[in-house]
C-alpha cells in the first residue's frame, strides 16, 4: 500500500524522535539490533533470561550477565491503541498500536504492535530494530508472514525500506553498483539516481541500466567538489536514501610502493569523497527527516571489512577505509538527529578485479546488493556480508589484537 | 514462622489537611508542602517547635529530599524520613511514623504528601520515572501510565468479563461524591453515557478513566492518643496495617496486587473483617485497579469484581461507599498526595469530620494504596484500617 502523496501546499514536517535515552546497561540491546540481532541478557550462573536489562540477575543477584540471541517467539497477553502521547513523535503519528507479550524464555515485555497480529491472546514473534532515534525498539510482528506486511505504519517507521522511495547510488560503473541498481529498482523503489564518473570509460552493461524506467543517469565524480555540489543542487533535495559505492581500491602497503599518490587517490574517493557527499547531501537529508512517509531515511556507506583491522596486502586501502569509517561515525551523529540512519556495510573482498590475487570465499556483488537492500528494510546499522566479513568480525569482537597478529601473519 | 507484629497500641491519627487542588501552579513542591504543613499546625493549635518528627512524599522536590526540607521549612526534628512509594506513599508514612511514635523515637509526627505540576512537568516526571520505564516503557509511545492501565484494563476485561459499563459505574458514582467535596477539580456531574463516549486515549481506556494530574497537598498527625487529647484533636485509632512490595513477580500480568498476600493478616490483626467495613478509600488512578483491590482485600472472590459493581452502588449514601471525596479520578491527582488522599478521607470519615458526604455512622474504614509502575505493574500494594476513637464495636 502505497503511503499518501505529500500536499506541497502544506509545512514540511519538522523531524522529531521517539525517546533517545537509555541507561548504558539497556544499550547493550542496541549494540545488537545494530547488526540485526536480538538479544537479552542471560545469567551466566543460573540461566534465567531477563528484561528489561539489569545490572544484576533478577533470580541470582550474579553479576555475570551475557547477551545472547533470542528467538523472539512468545505470546501477546494483551494490547492497547494508543491514541495520546506526552511526546511530539508519537503525537505525529497516533494511533500507535503497542502490545505486551510474555516470550516463551520467560520475559515479558512492552512492543511495538505489528498492525497485522491478531488480537491477545496470540502468537507473536518479537524482532528488535533500531527505531528513528537510532535505539533499539522491540516489535512484536505476527507469527507467520502476511502479505505487505513490510508496509505497516509502524514499521516504516524503524526500517528503510527502498518501496516507494528514491535513492542514489553514487557509482553505478562497478560490478556492485550495477546489481545494486536492479536491486534497488526490484525493491520497489520509485526512482533511482545511477551516477558514473569518467564518461570515456565503458563497462558492460552500464548502458542498458538506462534503460530501466526508473533509472535515471547522472554524472557525479566525487573527486570534484564543483561537481558533487551541482548534483547535490539538482536532485539533492529529493533523495530519500544515498547510498555511496565509490570506491578506489589498489593493493600494497608501504613497502611495495613509492610515492604517496595512489594513497592519496584512494582518500581521494574513499575519505575526501564520503565528506564532500556529506556537505553536500547531508543538509537536504536532515531537513527530510521526517517529510511524510517516504521521508529520507537512510546513508548506506559502502566500506570494507578491512575497516576494522588493517589488511597489510591492501595496506594504504585499508587505511583510507578506515578512515572512511570514523568520518561515518561523525556523520551518523550528525543526522541521528532528523532520524536519518547512517548504514555502514563491511562487505569481505569482492569478487571484482582488484581483488584477484585474493582466494575464495569472496562475496558477489548480486549477493552484496541483496545484503544492502535486506540492512534497509531490517532496521539495522551495521552489515557484515559475506562470509569472511563474518569471520573477521567475529575474531575481531572476541580479540581484537589476536586479528591484528593474525593478518600480520597472512592468516 | 514470622513473629506475631505488635499492635498499634495508643498511636493516633488525626488532623487530615488538604491544600486546595489545582491543575497547574507556577509554584514548587515546596510551596504545597510548606502550605499545607503551615495548616495543620494552624488547625491543631501546635507550635512549629512542638513537632519532632516529619514524613514527607513528594515527586517533584527535587533537587531536594525530606532533608533539605528541614531547612527550607525551618523545623529541627529527632526522627525524619522520606518515602518515595507514589500512591503507597499515605500507608507506608502511616506505618513507619506510628512505629517512631510508638517507640519513642519521635512524639508528634506530620505527614505530609505534596506536590506541583507545571504545564510539562507531568511529561518530563514519566520520562525519566524509573530506570525500566525510560529503557524499556517510555520509548514505546510515551503514553505514561495510560498505556500501562490500557494493557491490566484489556486484560481484566477479557478475563473476568468486566464491561466498559462496569467501570463507568464506579466512575460516575464517585464523580457524585466529588460534587459535595470541596477540593475535587471535576465540578460536574457525569453521566453514564458521557463516560462511555468519552474520546478514546488508549483503548479501552476513555476519558474519564484516566486520572488527572494536578498541584496540591495533603497531610495528617501521627502521634500518641495521650497527646491528642491534651491537643483537643479528635483522633482515630490504627487497628492495622499492610505493605508488600513487588509481589507476584512471576504473574506475566498484573492482574493481582500485594494485598492479597497480607489481607488475612490486615483483617486478622485488626479484629474485623471485609464485612465490618463501613467506608473504604481504594487508590483509584484507574477504575480497573479499585475492582482489584476490591478483589483483593477481600471484599468479593477474584473475577467477582464486575458482579460485585453491579450489586453495590458505592455513593455515600448507598452501599458499599467507596472514595466518597470523589477519589482521585474527580478530584484529580495531585503527585505523591495521591497516595494520601484516600487514607485522608478515611480518617475524615471516622473522625466525624468530612468535608464533603459523610458515611452515616462510619466507624470503621479503610484505606488501600496502590503505586510506582515502574515497568509493566504497580510494585507497591498498602492499606490501613482506621477505627473512631472509640474503638470498633
Amino acid at each position: 500500500m502505497r503511503p499518501p502523496r505529500k500536499n506541497p501546499i502544506l509545512r514540511t514536517r519538522v523531524p522529531t524522535l521517539p525517546p533517545s535515552v537509555r541507561s548504558r546497561v539497556a544499550l547493550g540491546l542496541t549494540a545488537a539490533a545494530a547488526r540485526g540481532s536480538f538479544e537479552l541478557q542471560v545469567c551466566r550462573d543460573c540461566g534465567t533470561v531477563q528484561y528489561p536489562p539489569r545490572e544484576s540477575c533478577r533470580v541470582c543477584l550474579s553479576l555475570r550477565l551475557d547477551w545472547h540471541v533470542q528467538d523472539g517467539a512468545g505470546e501477546l497477553l494483551s494490547e492497547t491503541m494508543l491514541r495520546h502521547s506526552n511526546e511530539l513523535f508519537y503525537r505525529e503519528r497516533m494511533p500507535w498500536r503497542l502490545g505486551m507479550v510474555r516470550l516463551d524464555c520467560g520475559p515479558v515485555l512492552v512492543a511495538h504492535l505489528h498492525g497485522d497480529c491478531a488480537p491477545a491472546p496470540s502468537r507473536v514473534r518479537v524482532r528488535s530494530a533500531l527505531d528513528r532515534a537510532g535505539q533499539a525498539a522491540l516489535m512484536a510482528m505476527p507469527e507467520k508472514d502476511t502479505p505487505n506486511m513490510a508496509d505497516d505504519r509502524q514499521l516504516r517507521e524503524m526500517t528503510c525500506d527502498p518501496k516507494f522511495r528514491k535513492v542514489l547510488i553514487t557509482d553505478a560503473k562497478t560490478p556492485l553498483g550495477h546489481a545494486l541498481v536492479e536491486a534497488i529498482v526490484a525493491a520497489g523503489a520509485d526512482l533511482v539516481w545511477a551516477g558514473y564518473a569518467e564518461p570515456w570509460k565503458k563497462t558492460a552493461g552500464f548502458d542498458q541500466l538506462a534503460s530501466i524506467p526508473q533509472v535515471a543517469l547522472l554524472p557525479l565524480d566525487l573527486t570534484n567538489s564543483r561537481a558533487v555540489k551541482d548534483a547535490a543542487g539538482e536532485i539533492g533535495g529529493r533523495v530519500d536514501i544515498l547510498i555511496n559505492t565509490a570506491d578506489h581500491h589498489r593493493n600494497y602497503g608501504i613497502a611495495a610502493r613509492n610515492g604517496v599518490e595512489v594513497a592519496r587517490a584512494e582518500m581521494d574517493v574513499n575519505y575526501f569523497g564520503l565528506l564532500r557527499l556529506a556537505q553536500e547531501f547531508a543538509p537536504a537529508l536532515r531537513g527530510r527527516g521526517a517529510d511524510g512517509q517516504s521521508s529520507a531515511v537512510a546513508w548506506v556507506n559502502l566500506l570494507s571489512i578491512f575497516a576494522l583491522s588493517n589488511f597489510p596486502p591492501h595496506g594504504t586501502y585499508s587505511a583510507s577505509k578506515a578512515a572512511a569509517l570514523s568520518l561515518a561515525q561523525c556523520l551518523r551523529a550528525e543526522l541521528g538527529p532528523a532520524g536519518v540512519r547512517v548504514i555502514n556495510v563491511f562487505p569481505g573482498p569482492i569478487d571484482d578485479e582488484w581483488n584477484q590475487l585474493l582466494p575464495p570465499p569472496k562475496i558477489a556483488p548480486a549477493r552484496l546488493a541483496s545484503d544492502i537492500v535486506h540492512a534497509l528494510r531490517g532496521g539495522v546499522e551495521d552489515v557484515y556480508p559475506g562470509d569472511i566479513a563474518e569471520d573477521w568480525l567475529a575474531r575481531w569482537r572476541d580479540n581484537p589484537k589476536a586479528l591484528e597478529r593474525e593478518l600480520a601473519a597472512g592468516t | 514462622m514470622s513473629r506475631q507484629r505488635a499492635d498499634y497500641d495508643d498511636v493516633v491519627v488525626s488532623a487530615p489537611v488538604t491544600m486546595p487542588y489545582v491543575r497547574y501552579s507556577i509554584r514548587g513542591a515546596h510551596w504545597f508542602l510548606a502550605g499545607v504543613l503551615a495548616e495543620l499546625l494552624k488547625c491543631t493549635g501546635l507550635n512549629k517547635g512542638r513537632l519532632d518528627g516529619l514524613c514527607v512524599s513528594s515527586f517533584t522536590l527535587a533537587p531536594d529530599t525530606a532533608v533539605g526540607l528541614t531547612q527550607h521549612l525551618g523545623v529541627t526534628l529527632r526522627w525524619l524520613d522520606h518515602i518515595p512509594m507514589g500512591g503507597a506513599c499515605g500507608i507506608v508514612a502511616l506505618r513507619r511514623a506510628a512505629r517512631a511514635v510508638q517507640s519513642g523515637d519521635a512524639d508528634i509526627v506530620a505527614c505530609i504528601a505534596g506536590d506541583t505540576n507545571h504545564t510539562d512537568s507531568f511529561r518530563s516526571n514519566l520520562a525519566t520515572f524509573s530506570q525500566f520505564a525510560r529503557d524499556a516503557v517510555y520509548p514505546y509511545g510515551s503514553g505514561g501510565a495510560n498505556a500501562s492501565f490500557a494493557f491490566l484494563t484489556e486484560y481484566y476485561m477479557r478475563t473476568y468479563g468486566a464491561t466498559r459499563e462496569d467501570f463507568g459505574k464506579l466512575c460516575v458514582a464517585q464523580r457524585a461524591n466529588a460534587l459535595a467535596f470541596p477540593f475535587a477539580l471535576m465540578k460536574k456531574p457525569l453521566a453514564l453515557d458521557e463516560y462511555l463516549n468519552a474520546r478514546l486515549v488508549a483503548d479501552p481506556l476513555r476519558l474519564f478513566d484516566c486520572v488527572m494530574p494536578c498541584a496540591g497537598a495533603d497531610a495528617f498527625l501521627v502521634l500518641h492518643r495521650a497527646q491528642a487529647e491534651a491537643l483537643g484533636l479528635p483522633y482515630a485509632r490504627i487497628l492495622s496495617t499492610i505493605e508488600r512490595h513487588n509481589a507476584f513477580p512471576d504473574d506475566p500480568i498484573q492482574y493481582r496486587g500485594g494485598w492479597v498476600l497480607d489481607r488475612e493478616e490486615l483483617y486478622a490483626q485488626a479484629g474485623v473483617g471485609p464485612q465490618d467495613i463501613d467506608v473504604v478509600a481504594t487508590y483509584d488512578d484507574y477504575p480497573v485497579i479499585s475492582l482489584m483491590q476490591m478483589e483483593d482485600l477481600g471484599f468479593c472472590k477474584k473475577g467477582e469484581g464486575p458482579d460485585f459493581v453491579r450489586r453495590n452502588s458505592f455513593t455515600v449514601d448507598g452501599s458499599f461507599p467507596v472514595n466518597t471525596s470523589g477519589g482521585q479520578l474527580s478530584v484529580g491527582q495531585a503527585g505523591a498526595a495521591g497516595g494520601f488522599l484516600g487514607l485522608v478521607e478515611i480518617l475524615r470519615q471516622v473522625i466525624g469530620q468530612t468535608l464533603g458526604g459523610a458515611v452515616e455512622n462510619a466507624r470503621v474504614g479503610l484505606a488501600s494504596g496502590f503505586g510506582m509502575i515502574n515497568y509493566d505493574r504497580g510494585l507497591c500494594s498498602g492499606a490501613a484500617i482506621l477505627a473512631a476513637g472509640g474503638g470498633p464495636s
